[in-house]
This record gives structure tokens, sequence and C-alpha cells, in this order.
């Protein structure tokens, strides 16, 4: 009887794999192969007809440049900020001693439960004259996410035994130096995995620059994916999209998609390995007690 | 500390000398959220004022119900609602069980490469942008160019247009929903699971349990906490389908059943400046959301005894 479970939790595993890795795997060699054939269903486990053709065209494109820089600078900005902000108040959160603590964390929790809307938030970015600026992707509604403070401050309240301060304390430690000289270096796991979270809900943040921006020299790189993916405005010039060029346009601009698809894609895919076997550390610490 | 417990314990804000650095350390957070979660919850009172640009977020003229009143009237109401609805509640019956089916499905997984293999890719799709996701359901399922598109040609179907019609719309979204997420949620559960007590398992092999009695009547019920617990949450969201994806997988053929009430906000709001009506029915949206978090968190801490507050 085992065995005949066995077979069938990795059969069923296998197909769950297969699912959920092939239009990834897809996207992968359709961007490399001649797009009249991966057109014609031909590409279906290796790349046919090798080539860079969509790639070229993205790398030429002045659009994506703009686009990932502007990405790399609020993704990066946006994450130093968030951490500046939460590490420091998830440690105060954690502290016992601290008689706020209880009210401060209604306080953030409950704008999980309840906000203001889409309206009122808009006219008051616009009223702090952040809309049509860099500032307003990092500072907005989401700098403090009130989910990444509550992991981290369950962190804190489990790694860090709460002897450390007091025996600290009594050599002269102040709570600034204790933050910065045993907390942090103890914390690398939470840090590296909020760090994440923030970097990822940066990298693909697309809202921020539908609502906030009109100036194109601003806009992320969602918004640029945005008009490439969905829009189809795949040639700079547009030439191509219009109707006589039909099929042949249609097809190299899907090459272009699957490779924008790629390059946009690649950084966060990049660090993630390297931060994965801290995330069910990071979840199991901090979502079951939030 | 000695003190503290003997003298009546010190008041919530008299501490600010003692602990001065604590709230330095936790000031700017408090900031951050006043300004720009807490003053748009004031600014609620939009939805029940005139909007003018000269008085700002809450100078306008008092005009009480009136847009709540003319949403409530109006002829996209019933569509609006219904659309939220069915899409909220289809992603809510296949998505919210379906990382708990894989969570159990890894755990029972002995050989360790393939699970980790197996996990590695089922986080990945997390991790890929709304616009990203989008646009590969645009390449991958267009009846010209896609493969799902060759497929079905292949199969008999035709030409089907899946993102363009109003038939298949709802299961698009939700699949792919599923697609993205389900690795992603599952490891709530399998944190959950992996705390289950190695004991009970030993007890249930003497007695000569089979696996799946293993999983229905020690694994499962391990689950049922977090199942409830994220279930709340879910529900609290129910009415709040991601703005993002469905604005972005709209198009003029599936608009009949894939106009919701955040896309219709923004498109009153933000393109069309109606800055009071659209504030109007965010707020309609925002008190249902609310309303039924309260009432499934009461539900629940009746009958199981679990609540979030």
């Amino acid at each position: 009887m085992d065995v005949i479970f066995d077979i069938a939790v990795y059969v069923i595993c296998f197909v769950v794999f297969l699912l959920i890795a092939y239009p990834l795997y897809f996207v992968v060699i359709a961007s490399v192969s001649d797009s009249t054939r991966v057109a014609t269903g031909e590409v279906l486990l290796f790349p046919k007809g090798f080539s860079l053709f969509g790639y070229k065209e993205i790398f030429q494109d002045p659009r994506i440049w703009t686009g990932y820089k502007n990405t790399i600078i609020y993704s990066v900005g946006g994450t130093l900020i968030s951490l500046l902000f939460t590490l420091p108040a998830a440690y105060v959160l954690s502290r016992p001693e601290f008689r706020a603590r209880r009210f401060l964390m209604f306080f953030f929790v409950f704008t999980m439960f309840f906000s203001g809307g889409l309206i009122p938030t808009y006219l008051l970015m616009k009223n702090l004259n952040l809309t049509d600026t860099m500032w307003v992707f990092i500072f907005n509604p989401a700098t403090i996410n009130v989910f990444n403070l509550i992991i981290t401050r369950t962190f804190f309240e489990s790694n860090i035994p709460k002897e450390m301060f007091e025996a600290a304390s009594i050599d002269g430690c102040t709570h600034f130096q204790f933050f910065m000289k045993v907390v942090m270096p103890l914390s690398k796991a939470i840090i590296s995995v909020i760090a994440l979270y923030y970097f990822v809900w940066h990298w693909n943040d697309f809202f921020t620059g539908l609502i906030y921006v009109r100036d194109n020299s601003l806009q992320p790189l969602q918004i640029v994916l945005r008009d490439i993916l969905l829009s189809n405005q795949v040639f700079v010039e547009g030439a191509g999209t219009g109707g006589n060029a039909g099929g042949y346009a249609q097809r190299y601009a899907d090459q272009i998609k699957y490779g924008v698809i790629i390059v946009s894609s690649l950084p966060v895919l990049v660090i993630y390995p390297f931060v994965q076997k801290y995330f069910e550390k990071g979840v199991m610490i901090g979502s079951i007690k939030g | 500390m000695k003190e503290t417990k003997l003298k009546k314990k010190p008041a919530l804000f008299t501490t600010f000398k003692r602990d001065y650095q604590l709230w330095l350390m936790i000031l700017p957070a408090i900031v951050t959220v006043f300004i720009f979660n807490y003053i748009p919850m004031y600014g609620i009172q939009l939805a029940f004022r005139e909007f003018d640009f000269t008085k700002g977020l809450t100078g306008g003229e008092w005009v009480g119900l009136k847009y709540f009143t003319q949403f409530v009237e109006s002829y996209m109401f019933v569509d609006l609602m219904r659309n939220t609805l069915v899409l909220s509640l289809s992603t809510i019956t296949v998505g919210f069980p379906a990382p708990i089916m894989l969570a159990l499905l890894i755990n029972q997984i002995k050989w360790k490469r393939a699970k980790k293999t197996l996990q590695t890719t089922v986080y990945l799709p997390h991790f890929i942008s709304i616009v990203v996701l989008v646009g590969l359901l645009n390449v991958l399922l267009s009846p010209n160019t896609g493969i799902v598109g060759y497929l079905m040609k292949l199969i008999g179907f035709g030409d089907v247009n899946l993102l363009a019609s109003t038939q298949t719309f709802v299961p698009v979204y939700v699949l792919s929903d599923v697609w993205q997420h389900v690795g992603w949620n599952s490891i709530i559960y399998l944190a959950a699971l992996s705390s289950v007590d190695p004991q009970l398992y030993d007890a249930a092999k003497m007695d000569g349990a089979s696996r799946w009695q293993i999983i229905r009547n020690i694994e499962f019920p391990a689950l049922v906490p977090t199942i409830i617990i994220l279930l709340i949450l879910n529900m609290g969201s129910i009415i709040s389908t991601g703005f993002e994806k469905v604005f972005l997988m709209q198009n003029a053929l599936n608009l009949p059943v894939s106009e919701v009430i955040e896309t219709y906000v923004y498109k009153i709001g933000i393109v069309s400046n109606q800055f009071s009506y659209a504030a109007a029915i965010g707020l309609f949206n925002t008190l249902i959301n609310f309303t039924l978090l309260v009432c499934v968190n009461a539900i629940a801490r009746r009958v199981a005894k679990i609540s979030l507050w």
C-alpha cells in the first residue's frame, strides 16, 4: 500500500512541477528561438533556430534603459529607507519594558484592515507635492509594511534573549548601541528576508507609476513593460505595429516580449536563491504569532 | 525593573524620559504611517462632501449621503457588485484550498532533493510582477502566436481568444492566480506541519494507521488553526480583488465581467476627476470589507475559538 501511495505522491508532484515550471522554461527557450517556429508550435522542449533578435532590439530600446535605471534607483533607495524605518521600530516593539508597545502595535496593525482608500490617498500625495517626483516611489503608504514589521518584531522577540540587554546595559550600553552592535549582527536572516520582500515589492511596483506619475522620464520599468507587453508598443518608432505589416511584425513583437519578460525579471531571480534558505524561517517565525 | 513592580506601573507616555531612545527609534515609522495611512482615513470625509479644489481634502461643502445614493442607484451598481463578488469568491474557493493540498503533498515527499527542487520551483512565480504575469498570459494564450492558442487549435477549439471572452476571463484570472501564489502560500502550512509532534506519528503507526489516515487525522487537524486565521484574513479582502491584475487584464471585450469596484473607482476618480463620487464608492468597498472581516472573525471565535483579536 505504501508503495502505491508513494508512487501517487511522486506522480502528482511531478505534474505540479511541470505545470508551474514549464511556462517559465518555455519563455526562456522562446526568447532565443526563431519566432516563426515558436508560432507554429515547433518549440516545445528545446530552442529551435537560435536567434537573439529579441534581445538585440531590447538593448537598443532607450525606454528599457530609462525604466531599468529608474527602477534600480527606486528599489535600492526604497528598500534602504524602508529597512531604516522598519528595523528600529520592530526592535522597539519587541522590548517588553516599552510601555506604549501594545498601543503602538494596534496603531500599526489597524492599517492592515482599514484604509482611506484610493482617492483620499491620491489627493494627499498631490497635496504633499509628491506626485510626479521620484520621491513618491520611496515615500508612500507602502514605506512601512506592517506585515514585515510584525515578522521582524517576532524574530527579535524570539531570537534576542531578554537578559542580553540587561547584561549589556549594566556595562553602560545604550539602546542605540545595543541595537547596532548586538541585535543587527544577530539578525542577518530576518534582515535578508524583509530586504528581499521590500526590494521585490519596489521592483514589481506598477501601481505607483500608474497613479502618481505622468512624466515618462520618471517611469519605472513596470510601466515600460506594460507598454511593450500589453499595449503592443514594441518598436519605438511604431514601425511594424501597423496593419499591413501583419503577422510578420507580430511574431517579432512576440520574440521581443519573451526577451523583455526575462530581462525584467532577472535581478529578482538572481537574488532569490541566496535568500531562499531564509524564507521558511522568516515566515514561520513571524506569521503564526502575528 | 524591581522598582516598577513595587510602584504603580508608569503610564503610557510618562516613560518618555527613560525610554527616549526607544521613542526616537520608532518615531520615523510612526510619522510615516500617520501621514500616509491615517491622514487618508481622515480624508474619507471627502465621500460626504462636495470636492472643492481650493479647499482641499476636507473643506468642501457637506452633502451627506448624496454620492452613496448615486452609486447604489446607478446602472453600474449591480454589475460591479456581481463582478467583484464572482471574481473574489472564485479566487477564494479555488485559491484557498490549493496551498493546503500542496503543503500536505510536499510534506509526503521523503526524497530531500526532489522536495527542495519542487519547493524552489513553486515559490518562484510569486516573485514575478503582475505586469509580467499578464504579459505572459497574453503571449502564451494568443490565438495567433501563442502556444496555448496553438494547442487549442490542434485539439479543435478553433480561434478562441481566452483573454477577450466573457466566459473565460474568470477561469483565466483564477487559475493564473493559483499558478502564481500556490507555492508561496503553502510555506505557512508547511511550517505548521513541521511542528506536529513526532510522537503522534509514532502512536498512529503503532495503531496501524495508513498514510492516508495519518494525513486525515493528524496532519490536517494540525493545520486547522492556521487555516482559520488565513481564511479570516482572506474574507476581509474578499471584495478588494487585486486592482492591478484585473486592470491589466481588462479589454473592451471582457469588460462586462471584468469591471470591478476598484477599477471603477480608478476610472471615476483618477481618470475623470470625480473625486467625491469615487471616494464614496471606495468607502463602500472598504466598509463591506471591514464588516465581513469582523463577522467572519466573530463566527470563527464562536465556532472554533480562534480569532484575530
